[in-house]
């Protein structure tokens, strides 16, 4: 698939896609979450 | 037209310096840029800090050796540079901070296990041998410079230098982490389109991985692999192929590369010090996906590229890259300057020299504040003491940076690559179980942070100067004492990184100190460092 057949170099590809979407996944969800400001505690 | 570009370029970063100077009021903004620092700001800075010229030009042409293999490390950096980092450890680190009043990476740890001795310590560690990372830093992007606008490396150096100390020196944190996010924007532009150009010239992206894999069909690519000026370790089986396992060449990318540099970044000062530089945890939340884009573009993109520019070698030169352009350390811009528009090629050099400032201008920060609040602060001293000393430390370590850039290269060839890995594994293993004990460990003793902080130091330096062929067939100590390189030489353990073996001993030397000596910091002193957390 897309010219690469290693299953090594597959995986680190793969991986690096599902990382990027963990991040932006993990900062949209908790986008307005633990708002607290030190001084108001 | 280049230097009409790079004349504009550092105007910019004046008047950023310029606003961080304006926006700097007392020694915690100038420290930690006041805790209330934009997360977009902070995730750029992070990024642009975290990748340096070494990151884009020197594991980019790494890649064009050991192929898209690199791309694990990419996997790694936004994993646990980003995600673990920010979630797990930026939170925690941001809120103990605080807690804490804690301005610098070595105060949080020495006032957690309220040990004075850690912070003078790390302190040291970070005075010492960040040069040594700010100088590899300053060497790739200085040779750049040269190529790019012919002027002599020297000349290049002092003028990098001088800016860079320049708004450090008057705007702190805050005249930092502006240039920085501008930086990084110029960066994620140039990478992206350094993207598109390359596999838009190879005709697409399955027909670029295709060309590529393809090469290891051609027998004048297999003679050519074969050749010692090649520098191919045993058990390469392509650039689109993970090398054989266990082997050299396997050993080499997944110990060193991947691992060294991918787990060192969690206990690096400089970055540490960020997480700190915000007001709640919601700006890390909105740094997260940043961080991650940012970082995929990256060293995504310079593995990418690196390994595709041997098929535009080979295609144009009838060599592959490595040999096309005369070592590792130049297949990027090379690759540049030959294949790439004219235009482009003077972008990527504002591009590259940003990649550098804004790695070397937090390294001076954090060497200057190592100096001012971590080596000579004593409690009482006023706010202008304490930035004055924080200023004449970093004056102190640019002028040994100048003078490690300056010699190095003309007595050691492969310094961009080992200085990185040294500073990179030393924080590692000097730093990264106290820090994970004194976040997550309410009942680790001071004596088991010391412990583990001393002989992580001390394993790692070790494995550096006697083991790691790498490293200790450069300096010599090895072969001056003992007549040979590496006292492992002809075994594997002499291509296993530093960073491996010290973290271990470093972890199980800490765990086995905690169990024997317990926790004799007051109750309530725990509860003031986990108090919200």
């Amino acid at each position: 698939m897309l010219g690469i057949t290693d299953i090594g170099i597959w995986s680190a590809y793969l991986l690096c896609v599902l990382s990027t979407t963990l991040c932006v996944g993990y900062g949209v969800l908790n986008w307005n979450k633990e708002h607290v400001y030190e001084e108001e505690t | 037209m280049r230097v009409v570009i790079t004349v504009l370029y550092l105007c910019i970063i004046g008047f950023l310096g310029y606003l961080g100077f304006k926006h700097t009021k007392d020694s915690k903004d100038y420290l930690i840029g006041g805790r209330k620092v934009h997360p977009a700001i902070m995730a750029l800075s992070y990024g642009a800090a975290f990748i340096s010229t070494s990151a884009i030009v020197g594991f980019g042409g790494a890649a064009g050796v050991f192929g898209m293999g690199l791309l694990w490390l990419t996997f790694l950096n936004i994993f646990v540079g980003i995600f673990i980092a920010f979630v797990f450890f930026g939170k925690r680190t941001r809120k103990m901070g605080h807690n804490l009043d804690a301005h610098t990476f070595p105060e949080l740890l020495a006032k957690r296990f309220q040990s004075k001795f850690i912070q003078k310590f790390a302190g040291g560690i970070i005075f010492v041998f960040m040069p040594l990372y700010a100088a590899a830093v300053m060497i790739g992007a200085s040779k750049f410079l040269e190529n790019s606008l012919n002027i002599e490396y020297h000349v290049a150096l002092f003028l990098f230098a001088g800016i860079i100390a320049v708004y450090v020196f008057f705007g702190g944190l805050k005249g930092v982490m502006y240039s920085d996010a501008f930086q990084g924007c110029l960066m994620l532009v140039g990478m992206s389109l350094l993207l598109f150009w390359t596999y838009n010239n190879l005709g697409g992206v399955t027909a670029a991985h295709e060309k590529l894999t393809a090469m290891m069909q051609n027998p004048q690519v297999l003679t050519q692999l074969s050749q010692a000026e090649a520098g191919i370790a045993p058990g390469f089986r392509g650039w689109t192929s993970m090398p054989e396992m266990f082997s050299i060449n396997w050993w080499y990318l997944v110990s060193s590369i991947v691992l060294g540099v991918g787990i060192g970044v969690l206990a690096q000062p400089q970055l540490v010090v960020r997480f700190m530089t915000v007001k709640s945890n919601r700006e890390l939340n909105r740094a997260v996906p940043i961080g991650g884009v940012f970082i995929l573009l990256m060293t995504g993109v310079a593995f990418i590229v690196g390994s595709l520019s041997n098929v535009y070698f080979f295609e144009q030169t009838g060599d592959i890259a490595v040999l096309a352009a005369n070592g590792t350390g130049n297949i990027i811009p090379v690759y540049l300057n030959q294949f790439m528009p004219p235009w482009f090629a003077t972008v990527f050099l504002v591009v590259i020299v940003a990649a550098g400032m804004s790695t070397i201008s937090s390294q001076f920060h954090a060497m200057g504040t190592a100096v001012g609040r971590d080596l000579f602060h004593t409690e009482g001293k006023d706010e202008k003491t304490t930035m004055l000393i924080s200023r004449i430390g970093m004056i102190i370590a640019i002028l040994i940076t100048i003078l490690l850039a300056y010699v190095l290269p003309q007595i050691w060839s492969g310094a961009i690559a080992a200085s990185t890995a040294i500073f990179f594994g030393l924080c590692a293993a000097a730093f990264l179980p106290m820090y994970i004990g004194a976040l997550y460990f309410k009942k680790i003793s001071k004596d088991a942070a010391i412990s583990g902080m001393i002989t992580g130091f001390i394993t790692s330096l070790f494995w550096i100067v006697f083991v790691h062929i790498k490293e200790s067939a450069t300096l010599r100590i090895s072969e001056a004492l003992f007549g040979k390189p590496s006292l492992a030489q002809g075994s594997i353990l002499a291509w296993v990184d530093p960073i491996v073996v010290a973290l271990s001993v470093s972890i199980i030397v800490t765990i086995v100190v905690s169990m024997i000596k317990k926790n004799d910091l007051h109750e309530a002193h725990i509860d003031k460092c986990f108090e919200g957390i």
